[in-house]
């Protein structure tokens, strides 16, 4: 695992503002799987936002008359075993896929963040031990780790976050601890020691922001990962309580009516995968737009 | 090169130390008495004098403090002992003799054809690049990361077992039983938990042949004359082949993830099923020596894929 070890970024001199954004955009939008991947997270959040509008039905409202229909006009993803409409659930899904995933991130990426920028920072003791731990955080399969968690702590998906976001913190700690250690070389951070900055004041203001471009990059594609782990955990049937409607759950539901009703897990399988591959794509361009030396890295 | 093994061997202790400690201390904040869901199961908690709860919690070794707790743990997994299944009432180590060659037999074919294929269809796609190999090659990969197994896995059951009735849907022999039913069996699963590996390791032999085609030596190579193959094989291959073998260490965590999905899918009586029923039944001793084995594998092979990357780049010795 030496993926972190090398990043050894080089600041050219930047040139002028208005220039970067538009050479930024530029690159970002040049391919066109890249936007395919853009627009299907518009779509995305515009349906997590205005599912209430959206959905054609109470995803929550069950009826014997009509449990397992098939596609049809009135249905159009046909229903489930407790009557419910499919498609009104696939739509409330996406808050759940969303909320999970931007909530990990910004918890993982918070304490990876910080706990690699102070081992790379101070080095020494506070390396080893930060460092190791994360190795041993990382020695686990992200999925078992958030299982095992998951199940200490008990169902509910403020619990699959909680135990998601643990599983993260090391790429984020691993990451941010490699670029600290090449930045805080540069002679700007000797300048801040000389005029007398405090530690959290360099750290913060001076090594931080130049570390941004990959930790961007890094959270786009988690995001991706986060959501594919939490369908994973929630097909094995750990996450948001019955009523509630998750991707992954969804699939494990229709498994059961695989023969008899095979949209009921194609569907909300389709839609993880979309929404997976979009993130990916998007991470693909930012990484390409904001720091191509990452390709092969990231 | 001696320094730099004997250093990565103490790392890889420390971790091992740490995961220890994260396996033990985590499962030890499971809320309720294991002992109390473990009498729950036998429906005789209503009945049962205190005292006697407190002698069977002495049995167990409940009430001694944590650390002593956690080093008889670790003294018994050295010797092998991993303690009685709260759920199964039997030995944890035989319970895993048991189930993990199941696991490592899919397991082991899905990285060896993850990893063969996944470097051929890189190679191909690489060297060409934006013909119609790359243009079918390059997509095909993208949605390989991206694909939950689970409902992969339930895409070929839908397809092949249900529809075309070529594959049976679900369930394992042992190939020493009925080798043929057995491969049978395992060919959906196995595609399943390679996709990932084989599509990762495809991207990154593409990207990393790109690389080194590149180079100064490769154009030598081909200004001397060689043949296409020869300079492919012989020259480009073998420095491409460096940054892939790096994904191993990852593949193999990936292949332990998915086999918890996986075996859900095809009912494979593996470690990942077992895994998943002892969270569900809290069976704490299970899952702490699943956790354990899993993870030492894991970071034997990250030790050894380290070791044999710095031997074949000195770059990362000295790093």
């Amino acid at each position: 695992m030496v993926i972190a070890r090398n990043i050894t970024p080089e600041f050219e001199e930047a040139p002028p503002r208005v220039s970067e954004w538009r050479r930024f955009r530029r690159v970002f939008l040049s391919r066109g799987v890249v936007i395919f991947g853009l627009v299907i997270l518009l779509a995305l959040v515009f349906t997590a936002v205005f599912a209430g509008w959206l959905a054609p039905y109470d995803p929550y409202k069950t009826g014997t008359g009509r449990a397992l229909e098939q596609p049809s006009m009135t249905h159009l993803l046909g229903t489930d075993t407790l009557g419910r409409d499919t498609l009104s659930r696939l739509i409330y899904g996406s808050r759940t896929a969303l909320m999970v995933g931007f909530i990990s991130v910004a918890v993982a990426s918070i304490c990876g963040v910080s706990l690699g920028l102070s081992a790379g920072y101070f080095g020494g003791i506070a390396n080893i031990i930060i460092m190791r731990g994360m190795d041993a955080l990382i020695s686990f399969p992200m999925i078992l780790l958030a299982l095992v968690v998951a199940a200490v702590l008990g169902g509910g998906i403020q619990n699959v976050i909680i135990a998601l976001s643990i599983a993260t913190i090391p790429g984020y700690g691993r990451v941010t601890c490699g670029l600290t250690l090449s930045l805080r070389e540069n002679d700007y951070v000797l300048a801040q020691h000389a005029i007398g900055a405090s530690n959290l004041r360099t750290m913060l203001r001076h090594i931080l922001p130049n570390a941004f471009p990959p930790l961007i990059v890094l959270m786009t594609m988690q995001l991706g990962n986060l959501i594919l782990a939490e369908a994973g955990l929630s097909f094995l049937g750990i996450g948001i309580e019955p009523p509630g409607a998750a991707w992954g759950a969804m699939v494990n539901d229709g498994y059961k009516y695989l023969a008899r009703n095979p949209v009921l897990s194609f569907a909300p399988g389709l839609a993880i995968m979309l929404v997976v591959f979009a993130f990916n794509m998007v991470g693909d361009g930012l990484r390409d737009a904001l720091d191509p030396r990452l390709r092969g890295l990231l | 090169m001696t320094t730099y093994i004997i250093r990565r061997l103490i790392q890889a202790l420390v971790v091992l130390i740490m995961v220890t400690l994260l396996i033990f201390f985590i499962m030890r904040l499971l809320p309720g008495d294991p002992l109390l869901i473990y009498l729950a199961q036998s429906a005789e908690l209503e009945a049962m004098p205190p005292e006697m709860l407190d002698q069977l919690r002495h049995q167990f070794g409940l009430d001694r403090p944590l650390m002593v707790q956690y080093f008889t743990w670790i003294g018994g997994v050295l010797r092998g002992d991993f303690g009685t299944s709260i759920f199964y009432h039997h030995d944890v180590g035989a319970l895993m003799a048991q189930r993990f060659p199941v696991t490592l037999h899919l397991g082991l074919l899905a990285l060896f054809f993850g990893a063969t294929f996944g470097i051929l269809a890189g190679l191909a796609a690489a060297v060409r690049r934006g013909k119609w190999l790359d243009r079918i090659i390059t997509p095909l990969t993208y949605i390989g990361i991206t694909i939950p197994v689970f409902w992969l896995g339930i895409l070929l059951i839908y397809l092949f077992g249900l529809k075309l009735h070529w594959l049976p849907i679900a369930g394992y022999t042992s190939p020493l039983e009925n080798f043929w039913l057995s491969t049978r069996q395992v060919i959906m699963p196995v595609v399943c938990l390679a996709v990932f590996g084989l599509a990762a390791n495809a991207r990154q032999m593409r990207s990393a042949m790109l690389e080194v085609i590149r180079q100064d030596y490769v154009r030598t190579a081909w200004s001397k004359g060689l043949s296409e193959r020869r300079i492919i094989i012989k020259h480009a291959m073998k420095n491409s082949l460096i940054p892939v073998i790096t994904l191993m260490g990852i593949g193999v965590g990936i292949i332990f993830g998915g086999s918890v999905l996986v075996e859900t899918v095809f009912a494979i009586p593996g470690v990942g099923r077992l895994l998943v029923s002892s969270i569900f039944a809290q069976d704490y001793v299970v899952v702490q020596a699943i956790t354990f084995v899993i993870a030492v594998i894991v970071l034997t092979v990250n030790l050894i894929v380290d070791i044999s990357y710095g031997w074949f780049d000195p770059r990362i010795r000295y790093g």
